[in-house]
């Protein structure tokens, strides 16, 4: 049997304001995205959950893989609100960025640029929430829980 | 194992933009630690090179710096863990030599950051991060450390002076350190003045002052084993305790935001190899990339239980008179941070000062030194202490 030649997977470039990375084995990641899901994956074998999401997991060496949307809300751990921003992202400022803690796993991201500064307190309940970009390419962002 | 002495210091002027090639700037540190330690190139048994890549136009630098400096055709080999390389340079030599492969290993450090535009360096080193989880969402360097500060405010009440604090007193010796890159005085009001470039804003809570200079530098280390070092050296330094630890790059993979858990596990290491403690150290160097960054090593280190470590810069315990003095060559902040010569920088402050070498810098009759050198926003912690007498020789 013949089988077609297979197109290059690229969908992770679609990943952020400037993406670093095409080629990953958790390609999925993306069009759950774009479906409006975040999504973690956990380990079938351990039941370990991961975000970012991995292919492979380092606790019982399996890469048999389950995807797990992250849902709920998360405490946030920190941010900051960048004034300058690296080449590709200078259209962006002022943002900020921030990690969320859910528990058993972590999301680091952005935070929504509607929410003012002023609103955002350490420790407060934030959702990770899919976002498209103006350029086309897509990201998550939090918001309020 | 063998015990290991440091028998030659080197470093360049550390300036904003180098005027020579890379392998000419490594030639001034060396030739200063080579003269320091009175040997010469056929001595050298093994060259440990040291560099953030991602500034190097030359592949592979190793190979020229060797040639340049006469090291052929002695072994010779590159090493990078981000602004520590350095440090790794010296713990790869110090195995070398215990293990006793090699008597005289010559570490040598460099980075000549000027080869790019400060917005190409900050995305550059902004991929010292996860560029596939973290760098699409715009991230760099001070914003990771920006984020620490955010939380030791929130969590311990630290506040904005406290960072500003930690920068007077860094300008307060790079006006002393004839080799710093910054060389001008900072008051607390140029934090609070909105006129002041000081005071600009990088990344909440960060301002300009609060970031170190970047700078083109190199430094060399001459490493040796006992034999050599009583052969050679008059005061040899010794090597009492080196530790290194690691933490995930993506923050997603830290349980700690207060602090820096690859420096406390590092200085754990070192402290138990040492069989000191932390109120055994006499000077610091410290890892000052950002203001917040000696308070948290003021913590991480022992100095101060965490959340006190702005306590120590209020009461002044960390300048020259103090009780623990801390970066009285300037540190990071105003001496500059050339990536790759940081940690060779540091330890050769150290060996001057437990030597009483120091000059204006010195402090009084230090026996026990640590340098304190951290890799990106803490993924590669090192922590090395050094004796002015060998372990379990008096003190
Ligand atoms: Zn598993």
């Amino acid at each position: 049997m013949n089988t077609p030649k297979k197109e290059k997977d690229a969908r992770f470039g679609k990943f952020g304001a400037v993406s670093f990375t095409t080629l990953t084995k958790v390609n999925d990641f993306v069009d759950y995205l774009q479906d409006g899901k975040v999504m973690a994956t956990r380990c079938k074998a351990c039941n370990t959950t991961f975000f970012p999401p991995r292919a492979d997991c380092c606790h019982c060496l399996s890469s048999d893989m389950a995807w797990r949307e992250v849902a709920g809300s998360g405490k946030l751990v920190s941010y900051s609100c960048l004034k300058f921003a690296p080449i590709g992202f200078d259209g962006d400022v002022p943002y900020s960025i921030a990690l969320l803690d859910y528990g058993d796993y972590r999301v680091f991201g952005r935070i929504d640029s509607n929410l003012s500064l002023d609103d955002i307190k350490i420790g407060m309940p934030m959702m990770t929430v899919a976002n498209k970009l103006p350029n086309g390419q897509i990201n998550y962002v939090f918001k309020k829980a | 194992m063998r015990s290991v002495a440091i028998i030659g210091v080197g470093q360049s002027h550390f300036v904003r933009s180098y005027p020579g090639a890379i392998r000419e700037l490594v030639f001034e540190g060396y030739k200063e630690a080579m003269t320091d330690a009175g040997i010469t190139a056929k001595d050298i048994g093994a060259s440990v090179v040291c560099s953030a890549p991602e500034y190097d136009k030359q592949r592979s630098p190793a190979g020229v710096v060797a040639e340049y400096l006469g090291l052929n055709p002695q072994p010779t080999f590159y090493v990078e863990t981000l602004c520590s390389s350095s440090s790794t340079g010296m713990r790869l030599a110090y195995s070398l030599v215990a293990s006793g492969l090699h008597d005289i290993v010559a570490v040598l450090g460099f980075q000549k950051m000027s080869e790019i535009s400060s917005a190409e360096s900050q995305e550059r080193m902004g991929r010292g991060a996860d560029i596939q989880w973290e760098s699409p969402f715009g991230t760099m360097m001070p914003a990771y450390y920006a984020m620490y500060a955010q939380a030791h405010m929130a969590q311990y009440g630290t506040r904005p002076e406290d960072l500003a604090a930690i920068r007077v007193k860094s300008a307060t010796y790079g006006q002393i350190n004839d080799r710093a890159v910054y060389r001008k005085a900072v008051t607390p009001e140029m934090f609070t003045n909105p006129e002041d470039k000081m005071s600009g804003p990088v990344a909440s809570p960060l301002r300009v002052g609060d970031c170190c200079a970047n700078a083109d530098g190199a430094s060399c280390i001459i490493v040796a084993s006992e034999d050599k070092a009583r052969l050679f050296s008059k005061k040899p330094i010794w090597i009492l305790g080196v530790g290194a630890a690691t933490a995930s790059v993506n923050l997603t993979g830290r349980d700690l935001f207060t602090g820096l858990r690859a420096a406390e596990q590092a200085a754990a290491m070192a402290y138990a190899m040492a069989g000191v403690g932390p109120k055994d150290i006499d000077i610091a160097e410290v890892h000052d990339c950002f203001t917040i960054a000696e308070i948290m090593a003021y913590e991480n280190l022992g100095f101060a239980k965490p959340g006190e470590g702005p306590e120590l810069i209020r009461s002044k315990a960390t300048y020259k008179d103090g009780a623990i003095p801390v970066n009285v060559d300037g540190g990071l902040l105003s001496k500059g941070h050339p990536i790759g010569a940081t940690g060779g920088s540091q330890v050769r402050t150290i060996v001057l000062q437990l030597r009483g070498e120091a000059g204006p810098m010195q402090v009084k009759d230090p026996e026990i030194g640590l340098v304190h050198n951290i890799g990106g926003v803490g993924i590669y912690g090192n922590v090395t202490i050094l004796g002015n007498q060998p372990a379990g020789g008096k003190r």
